[in-house]
């Protein structure tokens, strides 16, 4: 799956209030799950500053809002608004699948103490927030990073 | 139009309703099984069960337990994530609580057919059509009832078309159930719905400090077990995480330092409703009502079959080519509900057709006298439907045949198609006579009937049909040839041959069949006493049908058959020597034998009609109180079964009997011998009795009436017997 989208990015420098123009990057997400046995999973990519307090929303793998409270981390940073990934929602996905996304980033937020997260959940089986934590560096770029329950691993590269 | 409807829409979703109730069928196990096997509940409060868990496994992130009190747990072992079933008695894990790869899959079969969003939507279509179906055919089984107070009374009418209206009745609650909520359940998944309580805010304040023992957290010792949902640990290492709780009664957040409840939500009645509907659809935390609509959805594969069955045969006698109706000489007109009359039509008309005249058939709500230039001969072939209302071919007909002046030259015969099982046989058809004659409509032939679409009383109205046009034509109607066997006679006994009534009881044996003939349903079929037989005679293509005297468990086939003048078939039979065989096939009749139970049974026959109730007597092993009223010539002459009966009642399997003798110093007939003893049959009709009459026609009309005489005064009325099926005729 390739998907290029410039709401993203306003989602992110908005909240970011980044004076002026942002100079901005293509960033291609790579999240490769493991073979877990069960429907798709639900996946919501999100930022949180040095002080871990919530940024924006990047990315919603999964369509259904009655489903986004099981993304506990992420629901709980945002009371569960879908205004935080409007425009940036796809299809969950499958086991032993893998989804790939390109977004342009601001480079600021890149080297200064931003974390990605990326949450789980899957029906019938147990939510996982926080299966992936990463720090945004550019040393971090094509980094390989595991998930704790249903992500094999996971690579950003700028 | 409601009828229509049923058909397309069940005709159209079949295939899809079949794979959706199918697949439900076989998850509606799955709660059974849960319940089967889960440990024992607890009656204890969430901090406790927490408790425990956490002392057996202290990395523990989440606890949910499902509506069916199974508790699971989510927790690491080592850096594996685990989710376990736990025993709440102890709080070990007793078990994986991963879904099996087979119930995934029914579950995914059964609400997307594997296609995702597209293929939840296809299935609450295939929810909507049988809603549809299931409403729609309330309203049909409530006309073919006769109305909404009898659609609880047993079931009429033979074959598929019975079938279907048996089964759909047991299983119609459960279907109503299972679509209405399961369109409720795809509008919530959705986001139809309007928004349920959900969670409160996450609190933006928390006291900071973090390890409190759940055991002393007062929410969590004050919620029982019973009530849980789920309960979420706050993340390791995160002093701004909390515990969230959810129960049945809401939803909200305990700080992890002090134990203080920082937010609630209570649910909301929409909330609530979603919860219990999700319970009645799955059955999961209600596993007998699982099984019970697992059971009502397995009847829809049936329903589709039977329904597409009577469909199709009602298609497959409307075809044939008609003249057109200004010049056609003779015009057949048909009222059908379910298109089997238009069979009989179609053999009338390739009859009439084969002796040279121009035909026309049509619906008789296409009833016209002035479009029919050339027409000198008008037939009605009319169903009745339900209570005596018109057919759905012939609406609004009665209304226009009332206004519309009588044509000179025009003759007219009025057939009437129904079943002597139902209140009102042939009421419509009737009706229609009844206005032919008050208009003063030229007779072509005089008002008959034909019962459970009979080829024989079919080929009696047709040779009269012949005889009146001066034609020698047999109108031969066989709508499906069933398949005839070949039946060799044991044994004859003769009586009435000098009171000038030849009667013999003809006992066969039953065609030898291998365990897998039985196996695949090719073997001959079984049957009870008051069944059919239908033997077709050298000669003749038309079968002629009496009524058996014994069932499959006597080993036997046995009828009476008396020597009519001219009879084709009753000249076979009678002349018939053991070890001669014929040609016959069998026909259930449901509606004609004693109701399961043991309330009393009043049996009234005369002649040959004493048959089947001998066969009733004969199974009566039970000693239900049974009472045989009979009419026969002469002792010495045609008492049937003489020696069996008095045997019968030593036994038991007779309460008692009543003999009528017409030709002896005190004639009598069998409806005198009922009014000498009308207080015993008032009392046992009072006492929830039946009564089944069999014999010939005027016989039965002689019964009828004094029955009614007996039972007027207390109020109760053969029609409400009838309808209850506590009064049943089986007449020829």
């Amino acid at each position: 799956m390739r998907i290029k989208s410039l709401l993203a990015v306003l989602a992110i420098t908005t909240t970011l209030t980044v004076p002026g123009l942002a100079l901005a990057s293509e960033v291609t997400f790579t999240t490769n799950m493991r073979s877990y046995g069960g429907d798709g999973a639900y996946l919501a990519y999100y930022v949180t500053d040095a002080q871990g307090k919530y940024v924006g929303s990047l990315w919603m793998a999964g369509g259904k809002a009655r489903y986004y409270e099981h993304l506990s981390g992420w629901y709980r940073a945002t009371g569960g608004d879908t205004g935080e990934i409007n425009g940036i929602t796809g299809a969950s996905v499958g086991s032993g699948r893998s989804l790939k996304i390109t977004l342009d980033l601001a480079d600021t937020l890149f080297d200064a103490g931003y974390e990605l997260h990326i949450d789980s959940a899957v029906e019938d089986m147990r939510d996982s927030p926080n299966e992936v934590v990463v720090p945004l560096t550019s040393a971090g770029s094509g980094q390989a990073a595991t998930g704790s329950r249903y992500v094999a691993d996971f690579t950003y590269t700028r | 139009m409601i009828r229509s409807l049923h058909r397309w829409f069940g005709l159209v979703a079949a295939a899809l309703i079949t794979a959706i109730t199918l697949s439900g069928t076989a998850l509606s196990i799955f709660p059974t099984s849960e319940a089967l096997t889960i440990p024992a509940a607890q009656q204890i409060s969430v901090a406790e069960l927490a408790t425990r868990i956490q002392a057996v496994e202290p990395t523990v992130e989440q606890i949910r337990r499902a509506p069916s009190g199974r508790i699971t747990a989510y927790y690491f072992d080592g850096d594996q994530p685990v989710s376990s079933i736990i025993d709440p008695a102890t709080g070990t894990p007793v078990g994986s609580a991963d879904t099996s790869g087979l119930e995934r899959w029914l579950t995914n079969l059964h609400r997307s057919l594997f296609l995702g969003d597209t293929g939840r939507l296809i299935v609450a279509g295939g929810a909507v059509t049988m809603l549809t179906l299931a409403v729609s055919g309330l309203f049909l089984l409530a006309r073919r009832a006769g109305g909404w107070r009898h659609i609880l009374k047993p079931a009429k009418g033979t074959g598929d078309r019975r079938l279907h209206a048996v089964i759909s009745r047991l299983a119609l609650p459960g279907l109503l159930l299972s679509s209405l909520t399961a369109l409720w359940m795809t509008a919530a998944t959705f986001g139809y719905l309007p928004e349920g309580a959900g969670a409160p805010p996450f609190p933006s304040e928390v006291s900071g400090t973090t390890g409190i023992q759940v055991a002393s957290i007062t929410v969590l010792q004050e919620a029982p077990v019973g009530t849980l949902r789920s309960l979420g640990f706050p993340a390791a290492g995160d002093a701004t995480d909390v515990f969230t709780l959810k129960t049945d009664a809401g939803e909200g957040y305990i700080d992890q330092g002090n134990g203080e409840l920082l937010a609630w939500n209570d649910a909301n009645w929409l909330d609530r409703v979603t919860n219990l509907l999700a319970m009645l659809h799955t059955g999961q935390g209600m596993a007998w009502l699982g099984l019970l609509l697992g059971l009502s959805a397995l009847s829809v594969p049936i329903l589709c079959w039977t329904g597409l069955a009577v469909w199709l045969r009602g298609r497959g006698e409307r075809r044939g080519a008609s003249a057109s109706a200004n010049h056609a000489d003779t015009i057949i007109l048909v009222g059908s509900e379910g298109g089997a009359t238009w069979g009989f039509a179609e053999t009338l008309r390739k009859s009439l057709s084969e002796q040279g005249m121009q035909v026309h058939v049509g619906p008789m709500s296409s009833f016209d006298p002035a479009r029919w230039t050339s027409a000198r001969r008008l037939i009605l072939l009319a169903a009745t439907y339900g209570d005596g209302e018109a057919p759905a071919s012939a609406r609004g007909f009665i209304e226009c045949f009332r206004r519309t002046p009588v044509r000179q030259g025009l003759s007219l015969a009025v057939l009437g198609f129904g079943d002597r099982s139902f209140p009102a046989y042939c009421g419509f058809a009737a009706d229609v006579a009844r206005v032919a004659e008050e208009k003063g409509w030229d007779t072509l032939l005089p008002y008959n009937t034909v019962d459970r679409q009979s080829p024989q009383d079919f080929a009696r109205w047709g040779r009269d049909l012949a005889r009146t046009l001066g034609l020698g034509f047999e109108l031969n109607h066989l709508p499906t040839r069933p398949k005839a066997w070949e039946l060799s006679l044991i044994s004859r006994r003769d009586y009435g041959a000098n009171v000038q009534a030849t009667t013999v009881i003809l006992r066969f044996s039953l065609p030898k069949t291998s365990f897998r003939q039985r196996l695949t349903g090719k073997a001959f079929p079984r049957f009870e006493a008051g069944d059919l037989v239908g033997v077709l005679p050298e000669g003749s293509d038309v079968p002629r049908f009496y009524s058996l005297a014994s069932g499959t468990k006597d080993g036997f086939l046995e009828i009476c058959v008396r020597k009519q003048p001219g009879g084709l078939c009753s000249g076979q039979l009678t002349a018939l020597e053991p070890g001669q065989p014929v040609t016959a096939f069998v026909r259930s009749n449901p509606s004609f034998r004693p109701a399961r139970g043991r309330k009393p049974v009043i049996l009234i026959g005369a002649g040959t009609g004493l048959g089947p109730l001998a066969g009733f007597a004969r199974a009566n092993k039970a000693s239900r109180p049974m009472y045989l009223y009979f009419g026969a010539r002469h002792p010495a002459s045609d008492a049937l079964y003489a020696e069996e009966l008095s045997n019968w009642k030593t036994e038991g399997r007779l309460a008692d009997v009543a003999t009528a003798f017409s030709r002896t110093a005190n004639p009598a007939y069998v409806q005198d011998i009922l009014r000498k003893d009308g207080a015993r049959i008032g009392k046992l009709i009072a006492a929830g009795g039946q009564i089944l009459v069999c014999g010939g026609r005027e016989m039965a009309a002689g019964v009828a009436t004094a029955l009614s005489d007996i039972l007027t005064p207390q109020g109760v009325n053969l029609a409400t017997l009838k309808a209850e099926g506590r009064y049943a005729e089986d007449v020829y």
